[in-house]
């Protein structure tokens, strides 16, 4: 266990080194670093200044141990449109992304689990190919597509629900967060919608395999043949068997959601990160893209250690066959 | 089922199945058994497989409109929608059906310069499918080339290959794609690459994991035996073998490229505004959808989504009539 612990561990921060590397690389010597990283408003005497500050004098290996070093003390950068350090920036818009994230998995599950049940037990009737037919279209639709679609009809045509933004915002436990009020949660529905889509296909087809393979089980016969109803076979006996699956590749997922929120966030104008990163690379705000980029893959590294460490201790076969090869 | 589709049932035969994928070196040396095969070919069993589904002919026959209308774009189209001199600012955000003072009818309307929405449409659909088309075709050789080294040399450069594959395929596409266009910049070429650089991972494993199997087959060990040199070896009788997965993959993820360079666009980090293809065109028409001017989105929206559709209804048919598992 704890060789494969190790293992993976240092695959990780390998990875982070790397990815370090490249945003780095790309930002520093790709493009012209003074013109990337010094406001193009600066007079000569900042210049000057502002590289000697940044080191950009030094060779390259030295300048990458210096960013190397900022950024794990948690210096990203200060953002030049809004004059704050890009770290921060980043961390205050996090709560809108975060509930917005939620709120998408939650309705992907209310909607997702039901429906894939549906299709599971009834998968040669119509409601199951109706079903399953939604969710190939799910799969298929473009995401920012979707969100312009609903803008289309229910905020434009039908006047029901507000098109942007985020609408009245409480305070809970000193993060502002929508879903408390009656205005923010008219605001979130949409574009929770609009990110839940491609999750409620995958749920749907999980749930539907899932049912399909635990309906022919012995236990379920033995249910049955018990006499117990069908609402208690399905919803118990069934449920309870479909939920592991489900439940793994939805925390999976949690991190590619708060990724393609960059999508949603842009077509409802949601004051979340993703937004926070197109409007940073529309104004030329490079350290505030080096600090999402690099913020997101940590993320991503550390929600891929987890999930792996974790499947390590329930199923030995994993790291079984990893720590031998 | 008719008639003809009863001859592979006999052709099944384990030996049969190994027949079809011998290569044409040791063919030579087998000549004599090929009587046994009957008169169907492979190809001829694989459209009428493909035809079961109408579902998936109807795609197909509606991928070859859209992908014609695309390349003839420049004949068809009522204007050439980015000749400045064509255009009259005047006849800007007018609704579908609206007459034109220079040609017939804008039949979808135009946009805020007065651009017939039609033309517009073909002329992006032709950037659309270029650049979804020629992303995977280049990344399709890399994958290929990657994945068909790492199965049959196996070793140290397998486990690297596979390590990098796997350590990308653990962050989702879009995000990869938003790491190196906000890197490089916005251009033709750099969705060209980002989207190479997204997709290549997904042949790799694929022809990995075919290659690995097709190995240790006896065609293998015949070509081998023949001493034939290893490039003919792994290109000539091991890649053709490892194909049809891959011409699955390939379809679908023609459809996902597609779709990820109209969201790419949309986003503002993808195709520049001189060259638009369908997602630029949604987000430009998307500011003037909230005061109720559908048309300048919605209808290059449908035409994304008509495309990418039928694109995926022909890659799930032939996904069924390609995989050896449910083969008849």
């Amino acid at each position: 266990m704890l060789v494969y612990f190790i293992r993976r561990l240092t695959q990780s921060v390998v990875v982070v080194f790397l990815m370090a590397a490249i945003v780095f690389l790309g930002v520093y010597a790709i493009g012209n670093p003074i013109d990337v990283l010094i406001n193009p408003e600066a007079d000569q005497a900042e210049r000057a200044a502002a590289i000697a500050r940044l080191g950009l004098d030094k060779p390259l290996w030295e300048q990458f141990g210096i960013f190397l070093g900022n950024a794990l003390q948690g210096d990203l950068g200060t953002s030049f449109v809004h004059g704050t350090s890009a770290l921060t920036l980043i961390l205050d818009r996090f709560p809108a992304t975060f509930e917005l994230a939620v709120a998408a998995m939650l309705m992907a599950i209310l909607v997702g689990i039901p429906l894939g049940v549906i299709a599971g037990l009834y998968p040669d009737r119509a409601v199951g190919r109706i079903i399953m037919g939604g969710s190939i279209l799910g799969f298929s639709l473009p995401t920012f597509w979707v969100g312009l679609m609903l803008i289309m009809v229910f905020a434009v045509f039908l006047g029901w629900l507000p098109a942007a933004g985020r609408g009245d915002t409480v305070d809970l436990a000193g993060v502002p967060v929508s879903f408390l009020t009656w205005d923010g949660l008219s605001h979130l529905f949409l574009p929770a919608l609009n990110l839940a889509l491609f999750k409620t296909s995958l749920v749907i087809r999980l749930a539907r395999a899932g049912t399909r393979e635990v309906m022919l089980q012995d236990y379920i016969k033995f249910a049955r043949a018990k006499g117990l109803t069908k609402r208690r076979v399905v919803g118990v006996h069934v449920m309870k068997n479909i939920m592991i699956p489900v439940v793994t590749v939805l925390g999976l997922e949690l991190g590619s959601v708060i990724a393609f929120a960059v999508v949603t966030e842009t077509v409802f104008a949601w004051p979340g990160i993703g937004k926070l990163l197109i409007d940073s690379i529309g104004n030329l705000d490079r350290p505030v893209v080096v600090a999402y980029l690099m913020l997101t893959v940590f993320l991503f590294i550390v929600i891929n250690f987890a999930v792996d460490v974790l499947y390590s201790i329930l199923d030995p076969r994993v790291r079984l066959s990893d720590t031998k090869g | 089922m008719s008639q003809s589709t009863d001859a592979p049932a006999i052709a099944e035969s384990p030996a049969a199945t190994d027949y079809d994928a011998l290569s044409e070196d040791v063919r030579e040396m087998e000549e004599g058994s090929a009587a046994t095969l009957g008169t169907q070919t492979p190809l001829r069993r694989f459209l009428s497989d493909f035809a079961e589904s109408p579902l998936a002919v109807g795609g197909f026959v509606v991928f070859v409109l859209v992908a014609l209308l695309a390349v003839f774009a420049n004949v068809i189209a009522p204007q050439n929608p980015y000749d400045l001199m064509q255009l009259s600012i005047l006849d800007g955000n007018l609704p579908p059906g609206a007459p034109s003072a220079n040609f017939g009818t804008y039949l979808l309307g135009t946009d805020d310069q007065g651009r017939d929405m039609l033309s517009a449409i073909m002329f992006g659909l032709r950037m659309s499918l270029a650049v979804g088309a020629g992303s995977t075709v280049i990344a399709l050789a890399i994958g290929l080339s990657v994945g068909l080294m790492a199965a049959y040399f196996g070793g140290w450069l397998d486990t690297i290959i596979m390590r990098i594959v796997d350590i990308q395929l653990s962050f989702p596409a879009i995000l990869i794609a938003l790491i190196l266009l906000s890197i490089l910049g916005k251009g033709v070429d750099k969705v060209l690459i980002a989207l190479v650089a997204v997709q290549w991972a997904y042949y790799a494993r694929t022809v990995r994991g075919t290659a690995l199997v097709e190995r240790r087959r006896e065609y293998i060990e015949a070509a081998q035996c023949l001493a034939l040199p290893t490039r003919r070896v792994v290109f000539r009788h091991l890649l053709p073998n490892c194909l049809p997965p891959l011409i699955v993959v390939a379809t679908v993820q023609v459809a996902h490229a597609i779709a990820l360079e109209a969201t790419l666009s949309f986003l503002g980090i993808g195709v520049p505004i001189t060259e638009p293809s369908l997602g630029l065109l949604i987000a430009n028409g998307f500011e003037y959808m909230l005061s109720g001017q559908y048309w300048i989105s919605f209808f290059p929206g449908v035409a994304l989504l008509v495309t990418i559709v039928s694109i995926n209804l022909v890659g799930d048919q032939l996904r069924d009539v390609l995989n050896p598992r449910l083969r008849r």
